[in-house]
């Protein structure tokens, strides 16, 4: 098992009292699976990526990472178990506006690593790969959506993570763009073998999905398991 | 990508804030640079002027009157002669041309003239405890007094040291050769010892016009008084005296009167306590508006920065690379504020200096450093709550829309 939640709650304080975006929710998440995450608006969907990416902190509960527990109070370890395990894509790309492409997928790698030459070698394959070897010294505001969305896959395979979180990647993207990086994270769950975890609106999307979870007000209503899944 | 790189090129991106960031830490140090330099220039100017009157430091005897500087030694009691050496083997800086005196008045006929005994140089340099000393016999120049041949335009400079005078040689004020009829060449005759007037002196308005300069020795055996003199005129420094030098004096002959021409020192003491008080009081304004202003600038890039820094923080950057990244930005633009406002500062000083002021202000290089100082100072102070509410931060802030 790659990722395990156990009894996570987020409470948020609102002027009308507590609400719980997630509540008391278990999940495992194995290694090498395309799990998808729908429901309706403030079903804690986001909410319970941003916590499995260690981007925010439960209110209670615990999560294990390979076997051991992080410790959700530490933000050093958070921030590592974000750079050396975990590859984000968002709806809305995530670039930074004053860097090129390459130095986009750079800033991920100087985290772990300050070779500057052996950091924008790997960006550059990266870009290659994601199909854009002639676009690498553009800025975000010179490439499309679709380009820049495959900006932000190349930036988070940059560490060669385990778990890649995806928020509505094809949110801001037309119907052939959107199939265009879905392909894209497929190819990366199948051939590279990394787990995905990918919320989404779209049931297109969702189709992708090798494990598929439906949460309602913060608890899981449904979860789909497909049968190549189970066998594994 | 280096965290320096990541910042040169977010300050690069954002050229018009860096400008606007940058015009304010030029400008206070600017300031600041300019009013100094204006200040150390202008105290050197009215010290070197103040030493162009001559001797301004007069050590008279504990009971003598001090109404008027320039008459004070007249009839005063006298101390030992012995007290000069007292003075000049000490280790104490920013005098020069020590005179000492014995005044009297005499009779010339049914004229009433003021006698008074002087020691020419030749006579003081004789003296090898006093070369020791290493200030008279060497003619070592207080620190601020003009260098080189010296070029008084104020006759009142005739007071401040005689190169040789015989022991029948005199000179006169101009009150006195016109009232005895007397010039150059002419014999005067004081307590039956006769006397070649050699020099004329010029008229200065004050009792010197009246007065009679001789040999010291000679006049000590005219009077009978032995070793004894009323008085010992030194030219002092006037930056020493504004720091204190009248004390030092006072603690190495603790019997004397040490006066100054009291007016003038104490206006130069006071426009010089000004001008740093004036450099002190911008100096804490440009220090606290200065890092509030940077604070506020910082404050303002951290907010529009807010996305950014989510997604460093988002990919794993921890809070001490965001620290690093702002504060090391709030450096750069201090040491290129610093460098720049120093530069400004001295600038418009040079320009200012000489339209307003009439004096010329030079580059003073030290302050280029204090400039660094105090505008890294300036923008560490300012970015430092900026910087720790960034780190604050939360990682998924990139994930809400603008």
């Amino acid at each position: 098992m790659l990722i395990q939640i156990k009894n996570i709650t987020k409470r948020y304080q609102r002027h009308n009292g507590a609400i719980n975006a997630v509540d008391n929710l278990s999940l495992d998440i194995s290694k090498g699976s395309f799990v998808t995450i729908t429901g309706a608006s403030g079903s804690g969907k986001t909410t319970l990526l941003l916590i499995l990416g260690g981007l925010l902190l439960p209110t209670s509960g615990k999560m294990i990472y390979n076997g051991k527990e992080i410790n959700l109070n530490n933000e050093d370890e958070l921030a590592s178990y974000r750079s050396k395990h975990v590859g984000f894509v968002m709806q809305s790309f995530a670039l930074v506006p004053y860097l090129t492409a390459v130095e986009n997928v750079m800033i991920a790698l100087n985290v772990k690593n300050n070779d500057t030459k052996k950091n924008r070698n790997r960006a550059i394959d990266l870009l290659e790969w994601v199909g854009l070897d002639d676009r690498t010294t553009h800025y975000p505001k010179e490439l499309s959506a679709g380009q820049q969305q495959r900006v932000a896959i190349a930036r988070a395979l940059a560490n060669d993570p385990d778990l890649l979180l995806a928020d509505e990647p094809t949110g801001n993207l037309d119907p052939a763009l959107s199939e265009e990086i879905m392909n894209i994270l497929n190819e990366i769950n199948q051939n590279q073998k990394t787990t995905i975890v990918m919320v989404t609106h779209s049931p297109a999307a969702a189709n992708y999905g090798t494990v598929k979870i439906h949460l309602h007000e913060g608890r899981l209503k449904e979860q789909t398991v497909q049968e190549k899944e189970l066998i594994a | 990508m280096r965290l320096t790189e990541l910042t040169l090129k977010e300050l690069w991106h954002r050229k018009s804030q860096l400008v606007s960031g940058l015009l304010a830490i030029i400008l206070g140090i600017g300031v600041i640079v300019g009013i100094r330099s204006f200040s150390v220039v202008s105290e050197k100017a009215v010290a070197v002027n103040l030493d162009n009157l001559g001797a301004n430091i007069m050590v008279l005897p504990q009971a003598a009157s001090v109404d008027n500087y320039y008459s004070a030694d007249i009839d005063a009691p006298t101390f030992p002669e012995s007290y000069v050496e007292k003075l000049v083997t000490s280790t104490i800086q920013g005098v020069d041309n020590l005179s000492p005196k014995l005044t009297r008045r005499v009779l010339v006929g049914n004229q009433s003239i003021v006698l008074t005994g002087i020691l020419p140089k030749s006579e003081i340099a004789s003296k090898p405890i006093w070369q020791q000393g290493g200030i008279i016999g060497q003619q070592v120049n207080a620190s601020c007094a003009p260098t080189g041949p010296k070029k008084y335009a104020d006759a009142k400079l005739q007071r401040t040291g005689v190169d040789t005078l015989a022991n029948n040689d005199c000179f006169i004020g101009s009150g006195i050769a016109t009232k005895l009829k007397l010039k150059e060449g002419s014999v005067l005759t004081i307590m039956d010892k006769q006397f070649t007037v050699v020099r004329l002196l010029p008229e200065t308005g004050t009792i010197d016009d009246d007065r009679v300069f001789a040999n010291l020795h000679t006049v000590q055996a005219l009077l009978g008084t032995g070793e004894q003199i009323s008085a010992i005129e030194i030219m002092g420094c006037c930056s020493a005296i504004s720091n204190g030098l009248l004390g030092k004096l006072r603690n190495i002959l603790p019997d004397t009167r040490i006066t100054t021409i009291g007016q003038i020192v104490s206006t130069q003491i006071a426009s010089n306590k000004m001008m740093n008080k004036i450099s002190l009081v911008f100096l804490i304004i440009i220090l606290f508006v200065g890092s509030i202003s940077i604070g506020n600038y910082i404050w303002a890039n951290v907010n529009e920065r807010r996305k950014e820094i989510g997604i460093l923080r988002m990919i794993g950057y921890h809070k001490r690379h965001i620290y690093y990244i702002l504060m090391l930005k709030a450096f750069i633009m201090a040491l290129v504020g610093g460098i720049a406002g120093y530069i400004v500062g001295t600038l418009a000083a040079a320009w200012l200096g000489p339209q307003f002021a009439g004096i010329e202000v030079r580059p003073i290089y030290m302050l280029l450093l204090v400039s660094i100082i105090i505008s890294i100072t300036i923008s560490i102070l300012g970015s430092v709550i900026p910087a720790y509410l960034a780190g604050k931060i939360e990682p998924f802030s990139n994930m809400q829309e603008d």
